[in-house]
This record gives C-alpha cells, structure tokens and sequence, in this order.
C-alpha cells in the first residue's frame, strides 16, 4: 500500500471516527453528502459541489440551529473531503480499467 | 475567515508559534496556516499533502504546484490559486509559463504529457468523475500509471484544501506574504 493510501485512510478514519464534537452519524452524513437536513443540507451541498458559492448566509443559518463553530469545521472538512475522496476513486477505477501500458508493479 | 475559531481559537502553544511566524516572517499567518495549525488531531491534512507534494515522484515540485494551481483554478478558490501559481513560477524560475496554463492549457509552452495530464484533472474536478477513455488518452501520451497516480494525489488534496479554502473564506493575503508563504513551501514543504 502506497504512503498516500494509508495516510488517505487515516485521514479518513480521524475526522470520521475520531474525537469530535459533532456527532458521528452528522460527519458520515456530510461525508457522504446524503440523508442531512436543512439547513446542513445546503451548506454540505455547497461545500461538495460549489464551495466558492459558500455564504455567511449559509453559516449563519447553521450556528441559528444550534451548532458550535467547531461542529460546523468538522462537517465541513467531512465534506470536502468525502466528495474529494469520491473523484480520487472515481479516477483511479478509470486507470485501472484503462487501456494502454500496463502497471509496471 | 468564516469562523473566529481558525482565526483565534488556537491552544496557547500554538498562538506562541503563529506570533514567531508572524515576527521571523515579518509577514501576517495566511489563512491555509491558521487552518493547518487547527485542532490538527483532527483535520491534520499537513501529512497527506507534503506526502502528494514532496514525496518521490516522476513529476518535478514544480509540475506538481503548477497541478495545485490548476486544479484550483477550476474550483474558483483564489487563495490557492494565487499560493500555488507564486510556489510553481518560483520552483521553474518562470511565472509566465504558471500564469499561461491557467489562461489556456492548450497553448501554453508545456510538454505534452504534463498538458494531458492537466487536462485529465480538470475534467476530473469539473465533472466529479472521469472516464477510462480519458484516461487512455493520458497514457497514449507517455504518461506512466504511477505518474498518473501520483497527479491524482496532487488533485485528491487540493480538492479538499480549495473547498475548505472556499468554505471558510480564506483572505488572499499581500502579494509580499503570499511570495514569503511560496518560498517557505519550497523550503519546508507542508509539514
């Protein structure tokens, strides 16, 4: 196993599973983008698909229902980092059933 | 920054530290530091990207911040861009051909194999996915499986880091901090 996939997975396994303040069912729930409900689900949708598009607004909307400043961090970097993990594996089931030159390894 | 926490919510330990940087810099923390220095049990992203972005590679550091730069330039995150374009034209000694990729990647004065690859990555991060085609297209242009591997690292990182940047709203910084920021990554790398 490559240095990134082991350290993809431990990064992985922290903010899922790891301390936190958020529970863990809401960070799983923005990793995976799904089954959240307003207004998390716009502010998850954003930082998934649109995150320049990111308002005060949508912040503000998330700490009127209770949440701290360190819940939302965590869900955000959930997030991102499940939608970003989802294209990385998208990508590399591409290369792997890619043709062309073969894996040396 | 949209939450005071990244801006002021560090431990004492680590104020200490961001107020050294801050005096042997003598340049304000940018945000992407506040950031990193953030409840790192946590988060921590430090390791993954110095691995994707200093680690053994085929790809120079330069073509691997000239990646950073582009992918963040499809995700809009001007911090990254900005950071990322400073750290690759300082690493070729040529900002120019930084600042003509992002403008076309078509025309700019680049080898092949770094402009498919270039153009697999945004596709990738514009669409969320890509196709075995498109990537038989990047390995048509002598571009190995492990160099392929090691740009999607590059790619996996920054589409994390350019979403926190965005989300949180990290400040583009002076040009002058931005430049000190560049040569610090080239020196120290991430970590």
């Amino acid at each position: 196993m490559s240095d990134i996939t082991q350290l993809h997975r431990a990064l992985i396994a922290r903010v899922l599973d790891g301390n936190g303040k958020a529970p863990t069912e809401l960070r799983r729930a923005a990793f995976d983008n799904a089954g959240l409900d307003e207004p998390m689900r716009t502010l998850i949708q954003k930082v998934a698909h649109h995150a320049d598009r990111v308002t005060d607004e949508d912040v503000a909307a998330v700490r009127a229902v209770g949440m701290s400043e360190d819940q939302i961090f965590e869900i955000v970097v959930c997030a991102a980092i499940g939608q970003a993990s989802r294209q990385y594996q998208n990508a590399l089931a591409a290369l792997a059933s890619a043709k062309g030159q073969r894996s040396a390894r | 920054m949209r939450l005071e926490i990244l801006d002021r919510g560090h431990r004492l330990r680590t104020k200490a530290l961001l107020a050294l940087i801050r005096l042997v810099s003598r340049q304000p923390v940018v945000d992407a530091v506040k950031l990193a220095f953030y409840r790192p049990d946590f988060y921590g992203g430090s390791d993954l990207t110095h691995e994707a972005m200093r680690g053994p590679s085929a790809w120079s550091i330069g073509d691997r911040e000239l990646m950073a730069a582009f992918v963040s330039k499809v995700n809009e995150s001007q911090f990254c861009i900005a950071a990322h374009s400073a750290t690759s034209g300082l690493w070729y000694g040529d900002h120019e051909k930084v600042v003509a990729t992002l403008a076309d990647v078509e025309t700019a004065p680049i080898d092949e194999p770094l402009r498919a690859t270039l153009r697999m990555l945004g596709k990738l991060t514009r669409a969320h996915g890509i196709d075995p085609d498109e990537m038989g297209a990047v390995l048509a242009e002598g571009v190995s499986r492990q160099q392929i591997e090691d740009a999607l690292a590059v790619c996996l990182v920054f589409n994390i880091t350019d979403r926190l940047a965005e989300a949180f709203d990290f400040s583009v910084a002076s040009p002058a901090a931005m430049n000190a920021g560049a040569r610090h990554l080239l020196k120290r790398g991430y970590r």
